[in-house]
């Protein structure tokens, strides 16, 4: 498993050093790498079902700290890997139509996906953070590059937060360590160490807000829709599909697991507030309805699925706090399913339509008659939208009500709340649904609206298989929830019992 | 009652029948996939898969149906279950399953015959449609869903069908959806069911949070069954409502939405700018009729706590039970007066939906399932050939969907005609002769043995009104002269023969809920029926009967007395209008309960949304701007101090340093790709250091 990450930088290496004008090589090579890396991920699912933790490699890796190149795999990391896999060959088919520095984008793409791996993988604290590190780095590039609209203010505006998010995070984990004196940077080392209570009340909010910065957080979200907005088609995939889960996945394995008691009762109560638990539970509930809120008032389509990811990573964030058995499996069912269902959807708004309508302003695709021009792009919105607002038989329906019965076995009022955002969520769907596809506004001033359509060029096969690739995941998910609860489950047992309560 | 309590004995393993139930709704999804895979020309093999799935369904549960009939002739109550694990989360699981029983066998038997009348019909309707092959994979992909949720064992599942029935009702609302008014219904519709769903789903998670499992029926430890209600009923939330009443107002919150109930009846109207087929088929017989079956389901969970229920007269009632009963009957009411200003033909028949739907839901609340049930099948019969037949006046008239430009029709469609006469009296309940007549007879019955008087008089009202609307549309339709712009025809056979099937439906199927022979009732919940005259002397039941009678004349005969033989330019104003024009604008703007959303709810909506995207663009934005200009800021300042104080005479060697950094100047140009070029080499050279000074 771990040649997923060795493969990914092994390509960002060559794709490096290829000449610049072969496109063509470039791309393929892409596309071998981030298949290599999906079918070795789906062939280590295969092989780790019903098999606990298992342990890739351990090595000192700096022994004057006690830092280990520790890389292992639970059912949470199998998960997590198979959709980076997943996302990250989505990815390259909806990038095939770039023509600006190939061999670049691809060395940035695959070095990200390459650090992704690495985060999900990583066993050690400080192997983990170096792989985080490694992951926002490519980002700001890929952005500030080939992005578009603002790009430079989303660049640097994503890369400021990650950056304050890591700050908040190596701070913690630097205390953790001194204080642990266990001379052992693994997690499980960390864990073990039974640091003081009140250390890990304290140390806990830090990380755990440092990490879920890159969740998408309330109040800490401004950085997604513009950074989504901001970032090219493969890389808004990238950044929804896989980084946002790289901050989950931290306040789920470092914040939670390393400093358990974090959530413990604070022994009194604010404004009804009487834990961390319950703050950040109540700023989950936010995020899930007010990035619908939001969403609902935008006029640009891809900041209406910026908006949707920010109030969907809520569900996350709320399935994490239920700190119950089945709020936590839907909490990692949510981060695989929203990872594929977000690429899905930013890849149609941002590769299908805008390359080819060059406008994201839901008041000008009115006037397009999309859903005659773009048949294909108009179905598969259809049916993105409809796994996005979470209706049955797609893998957020099954991941969303695992969280909600979660929530109501913790505190129902979570349940009601996010239930109002779940509505506001048929709305913004439904609504740039029809803005964008199926209105007939006729353009101003215009009386024979056929005359002035350009040809809009045919849907190629990258796109094709790009959308049948995510739109299958999501409904055998959707359909099957076992395939990947199987794992899911023993593995949020173990963690569970290691202390998270 | 006449019948006697005769315990019949439990079937609760699974037959080879129930064990393929499955199939029934499996086999229309199947073919729909199918269909959806065709290229757009072959109609042919569209349209014969579709009613060739759905035939073989009908054969099914016809098959079902005979072995649950089988099981009550022998005194055999079945209720025979197929479970299965979905997922598992520690030690509890999630299953899904089906049941047969008598209340599914029914349904599905109805679902298959009237879809396939309706699937059969469409060929003809929609002949000349460019999208033929959508329109019936659309179709199919509806009828199994919609099976799905008649066999659904589990709540769970019975959502998951539920949601893609809805899905499928939008998309078929929205068939044309070149039409933006149809576009708009079909995301109206989406949303307002989609609230009530949201309630449901609240109570589901509700339910399995407190009982373990969403099985209605699983040999005592489904969520229907003793033991679990008694654990629902032990807790109370609040003013004395058990957590089985709230849970069951949570569920009928969804059964609302889907049917059309106050205050979320807003959708259904506007759904008919679906195709008529689909508006007979999904938007009158069987769909809306899913929130009734629903709560005919979850009647276990409804009736919790009652006093007692004994030989199938529902004595008493629950908090639950009431709601349902007086959202029923004040829907009923309500949707009565507003079809009487409404001008398009499908629009009366809407409202006529929403209003009957509201008699369903009180017959439920009244008097137990067996009366909910009957006027539910009852009415997918009559309402069905209504909505057929005017399909047929529409295709007729070139389209044509005022009221005010038809007229004279009985002389140039005249099985249209007579077959919409007996619908009409069907849904107006004229005595003795038709199915309607006894199936709300039974409601009545049941409301005025009830203990508040309220619901009754009100379903009472609602017939009155209902026999009047109906005169008003027929005698436009079908009466006085023609008022429209092309000659009408009489539609094909392949379109009259569904609706002279229909119309022998529409008054046979009154003879199996008679007072003398209550077979369905019977049927339904598990005990013989006995063929007695004297069901009909029951004291207090001949002078209801009369009463109900009486009332129906009455309506009719005003419709009559105001609207027949007259034939009104479509310009006039209505008779009432000139009588009460504020009442009449009322009614004919629906009694603006859409404005009134919109100003409320919508509204609210809107700004929330706005406010809290002006709060995300300044506050949240202006901070992290704020911080960022600070740092700026700052990092100016320091730059400052660095210039004039700590570099000072510094810079002079560094100017000379500087000229010789013009080598190195050029590596750094500036160019990513250069960058990354001489990363990319690095980071090879040290890779190679590495590996070989390990190996060293």
């Amino acid at each position: 498993m771990a040649w997923t990450i060795y493969i990914s930088f092994a390509g960002a290496l060559l794709e490096a050093l290829l000449p610049k004008d072969r496109h063509g090589l470039a791309r393929w090579l892409a596309l071998a790498v981030a298949l290599a890396g999906l079918v070795i991920a789906v062939a280590a699912y295969a092989a780790g079902m019903g098999q606990g933790t298992t342990v890739i490699a351990d090595a000192l890796w700096v022994p004057s700290m006690g830092i280990h190149y520790k890389l292992a795999a639970d059912g949470i990391s199998r998960v997590l890997v198979l959709l980076t896999g997943l996302a990250s060959v989505a990815g390259v088919l909806f990038s095939w139509n770039i023509e600006l520095r190939t061999n670049q984008f691809f060395a940035f793409y695959l070095a990200l996906i390459g650090g992704v791996y690495g985060v999900f993988l990583s066993f050690d604290l400080f192997l983990l953070f170096v792989f985080y590190e490694i992951a926002i780095v490519p980002k700001y590039f890929l952005i500030a590059i080939w992005g578009s609209t603002r790009r430079e203010y989303g660049a640097m505006k994503l890369a400021l937060y990650s950056f304050a998010g890591s700050a908040m995070v190596l701070i913690g984990l630097l205390a953790a360590y001194a204080a642990s004196g266990s001379h052992s940077t693994t997690l499980a080392d960390l864990a073990h160490a039974g640091l003081p209570v009140p250390m890990q009340m304290g140390l806990f909010p830090l990380v755990f807000v440092g990490f879920a910065i890159l969740a998408g957080m309330w109040p800490f979200h401004t950085w997604a829709p513009t950074g989504h907005v901001a970032a090219p088609t493969a890389a808004s995939m990238l950044l929804a599909g896989v980084v946002m889960k790289l901050g989950a996945y931290g306040c789920l394995r470092v914040a939670m697991g390393v400093f358990p008691r974090g959530l413990d009762p604070w022994g009194f109560s604010l404004l009804g507030l009487g834990s961390w638990r319950d703050v950040f539970a109540l700023l989950a509930v936010v995020g899930i309805v007010y990035g619908a809120l939001v969403a609902l008032a935008q006029s640009d389509f891809k900041f209406v699925i910026g908006y949707s990811s920010v109030s969907h990573m809520g569900f996350v964030l709320l399935g994490l706090m239920t700190l119950n058995q089945i709020g936590l499996d839907g909490a990692v069912l949510q981060m695989f399913s929203h990872g594929v269902i977000a690429g899905l959807l930013f890849a149609i708004v941002g590769r299908i339509v805008y390359d080819r309508t060059h406008t994201r302003q839901l008041a000008e695709l009115e006037t397009m008659h999309l859903a005659k021009r773009l048949p294909f792009a108009a179905w598969a919105f259809v049916i993105a939208g409809i796994a996005s607002m979470g209706l049955p038989g797609f893998s957020g329906f099954v991941a969303e009500l695992q969280v909600l019965v979660g929530a109501w076995n913790a505190r129902p009022w979570w349940t009601v709340a996010a239930g109002v955002g779940v509505i506001v969520g048929v709305a913004y769907t439904w609504r740039a649904l029809q803005k964008a596809f199926f209105s007939d506004r006729l353009p101003t001033p215009d009386e024979h609206p056929k005359t002035g359509w350009h040809d809009l060029g045919a849907i190629t096969w990258p796109e094709i298989a790009g959308v049948a690739l995510l739109g299958i995941s999501t409904i055998v998910v959707g359909l099957y929830p076992r395939i990947l609860l199987d794992s899911i489950e023993p593995a949020v047992k173990a963690l569970l019992a290691g202390g998270v309560q | 009652m006449i019948e006697q309590a005769v315990p019949f004995t439990p079937q609760l393993t699974a037959s080879p029948i129930a064990e393929i139930l499955w199939l029934i709704p499996a086999v229309p999804m199947v073919a729909a996939g199918v269909i959806a895979l065709l290229k757009q020309p072959r109609r042919t093999a569209a349209a014969t898969l579709a009613i060739g799935s759905l035939g073989f369904s009908l054969l099914l549960s016809l098959v079902a149906f005979g072995h649950v009939l089988a099981g009550w002739s022998n005194q055999v109550a079945v209720r025979e279950t197929v479970n299965f694990t979905w997922i598992q989360v520690g030690a509890s699981t999630v299953d899904l399953g089906w049941v047969l029983d008598p209340l599914s066998a029914v349904m599905m038997v109805m679902v298959c015959f009237v879809g396939l009348l309706i699937f059969i019909y469409s060929t003809g309707y929609m002949a000349h449609d460019e999208n033929f092959t959508r329109f019936f994979c659309f179709l199919a992909l509806f009828a199994g869903a919609m099976l799905g949720v008649v066999i659904a064992n589990s709540l769970l599942l019975l959502f998951m069908c539920w949601e893609l029935v809805g899905l499928t009702s939008y998309l078929l609302i929205g068939f044309w959806y070149q039409k933006p008014s149809a576009a708009a219904a079909a995301k109206k519709a989406f949303l307002t069911t989609r609230v009530g769903d949201i309630f449901f789903l609240l109570g589901i998670v509700w339910l399995f949070n407190d009982t373990g499992t969403l099985l209605f029926y699983d040999h005592g430890a489904g969520s229907m069954e003793g033991f679990a209600l008694a654990g629902l009923l032990s807790h109370h939330v609040a003013l004395g409502l058990t957590v089985a009443g709230a849970i069951g107002l949570l569920i009928f919150a969804g059964a609302a939405g889907k049917s059309g109930q106050l205050p979320l009846h807003v959708w259904l109207p506007d759904a008919m700018e679906g195709p008529t087929p689909v508006s007979a088929l999904i938007h009158a017989a069987t769909m809306v009729a899913a929130g009734v079956y629903l709560i005919a389901r979850v009647y276990p969970l409804m009736s919790a706590g009652m006093p007692l229920i004994r030989a199938g007269a529902v004595t008493g009632t629950t908090a639950a039970l009431a709601v349902v009963t007086w959202i029923g009957a004040a829907t009923a009411v309500f949707a009565a007066l507003i079809a009487i200003a409404q001008n398009d033909i499908k629009r009366i028949l809407a409202y006529s939906t929403v209003s009957q739907l509201g008699y369903m839901m009180a017959g439920l609340g009244l008097g137990g399932v067996a009366v909910g049930m009957f006027h539910l099948i009852t009415h997918a019969f009559f309402k069905a050939l209504l909505f057929l037949g005017a399909g047929s006046v529409i295709h007729g008239c070139c389209d044509e969907q005022d009221i005010r430009r038809m007229g004279g029709l009985k002389v140039d469609m005249p099985l249209t005609f007579i077959t919409y006469a007996i619908g009409m009296l069907a849904l107006c309940g004229f005595p003795l002769v038709f199915s309607g007549f006894w199936s709300k007879d039974g409601i009545l019955e049941a409301a005025h043995s009830g203990a508040i008087q309220g619901p009754f008089y009100l379903l009472v009202f609602g017939a009155l009104l209902t026999a009047f609307y109906m005169t008003r549309q027929v005698s436009y339709v079908f009466f006085g002269y023609w008022r429209g712009h092309h000659p009408a025809h009489e539609s094909p056979g392949v379109m009259t023969v569904p609706l002279a099937i229909l119309a022998f439906f529409a008054i046979a199927l009154g003879a199996i809920g008679t007072p003398a022979w209550p077979w369905f009732r019977a049927f339904l919940d598990g005990r013989s029926a006995a063929f007695n005259w004297h069901g009909f002397a029951e004291p207090g039941l001949a002078l209801l009967m009369l009463t109900s009678s009486l009332v129906v004349f009455l309506g009719i005969g005003l419709g009559i007395w105001l609207y027949g033989g007259k034939s009104p330019s479509p310009e006039e104003p209505d008779v009432l209008e000139k009588a009460t024009p504020w009442l009449w604008a009322g009614l004919r703007d629906r009694l603006y309960v859409d404005e009134f959303y919109g100003a409320t709810v919508i509204a609210f909506y809107g700004w929330w949304a706005r406010a809290a995207d002006w709060l995300d663009r300044w506050i949240w934005g202006g901070i992290v701007a704020a911080v960022a200009g600070f740092f700026g800021l700052w990092a100016k300042f320091n730059r400052l101090l660095d210039m004039h104080f700590v570099d000072g005479g510094f810079d002079k060697t560094c100017e000379e340093i500087a000229t010789g950094g013009g080598l190195l100047a050029r590596v750094q140009g500036g160019r990513v790709q250069i960058y990354l070029r001489i990363l990319a080499i690095a980071v090879v050279v040290l890779a190679a250091i590495l590996f070989w000074s390990s190996r060293a």
